[in-house]
């Protein structure tokens, strides 16, 4: 499945990308994010603390252990801060 | 519903008059606008990072959500992205009803619910260097004051 991935913040500083198309055979945003990380040193940095990344699937907050089917676009980021 | 998402800076005076004008005749207005914190002169600019689409969505449903849980005769959320230098206005929500406890508690959890469910990010620039804003837990604990 091919995938759109967007960083935003600080995610997109260390993976040094605003987005990026990804091919993948990952199920879950969690094996995705195991994927990305054995990728190179600057993915495995950016993802190292999970508790601080947050995902959205199609541009809905949603959860690590989500199904990726049908998904299109993936977004990571930390917690928000507007207002 | 106005839902707006802009660089340029808006004009808070003039935002408020018209939301007011709009919604005559209900009986209860409230307005909220959120700074640029100036402290003690130690940072010299805010940048607002968002992300184009999820954050009108995001906006759109926090709104219709307030809408379900009290009486809005009308709702307005304005949240700028970009650079700002302190003292500028970042974003501002208005509300109106028929009594003023819905207009209250509606602008409220609007803002509650902005801070930590609507996709922006904060990175403050001051002689030290650029650092993103950390999320604070009280904001997120505060979502638990709405069921």
């Amino acid at each position: 499945m091919t995938l759109e991935i967007l960083y935003f913040a600080w995610l997109r500083e260390r993976i040094g990308l605003s987005r990026e198309t990804v091919t993948t055979d990952a199920t879950t945003v969690a094996e995705l994010v195991a994927e990305l990380r054995g990728r190179e040193e600057r993915y495995a940095l950016a993802f190292s603390d999970m508790s601080a990344v947050r995902v959205a699937l199609d541009q809905d907050l949603s959860e690590f252990d989500a199904p990726l089917a049908g998904v299109r676009e993936v977004a990571f980021f930390p917690p928000m801060t507007g207002g | 519903m106005d839902i707006r998402v802009q660089e340029a800076p808006f004009d808070y005076g003039a935002e408020t008059a018209r939301f007011t004008d709009t919604c005559a005749g209900v009986g209860a207005v409230v307005t909220f606008c959120g700074i640029v914190r100036n402290d003690g002169g130690a940072m010299d600019a805010m940048e607002i990072e968002h992300y184009p689409g999820m954050t009108e969505r995001a906006l759109t449903q926090i709104a219709e959500e307030a809408g379900q849980r009290w009486s809005l005769e009308g709702c307005l959320i304005l949240h700028r992205y970009g650079r700002m230098a302190p003292g500028e206005k970042i974003m501002m929500v208005a509300t109106a009803s028929r009594h003023r406890a819905d207009a209250f508690a509606g602008a409220d959890f609007l803002m509650d619910y902005l801070k930590s469910r609507a996709p922006f990010w904060k990175k403050e620039f001051s002689g030290d260097g650029a650092a993103w804003v950390a999320a604070k837990d009280e904001d997120e604990a505060a979502l638990g004051r709405w069921g």
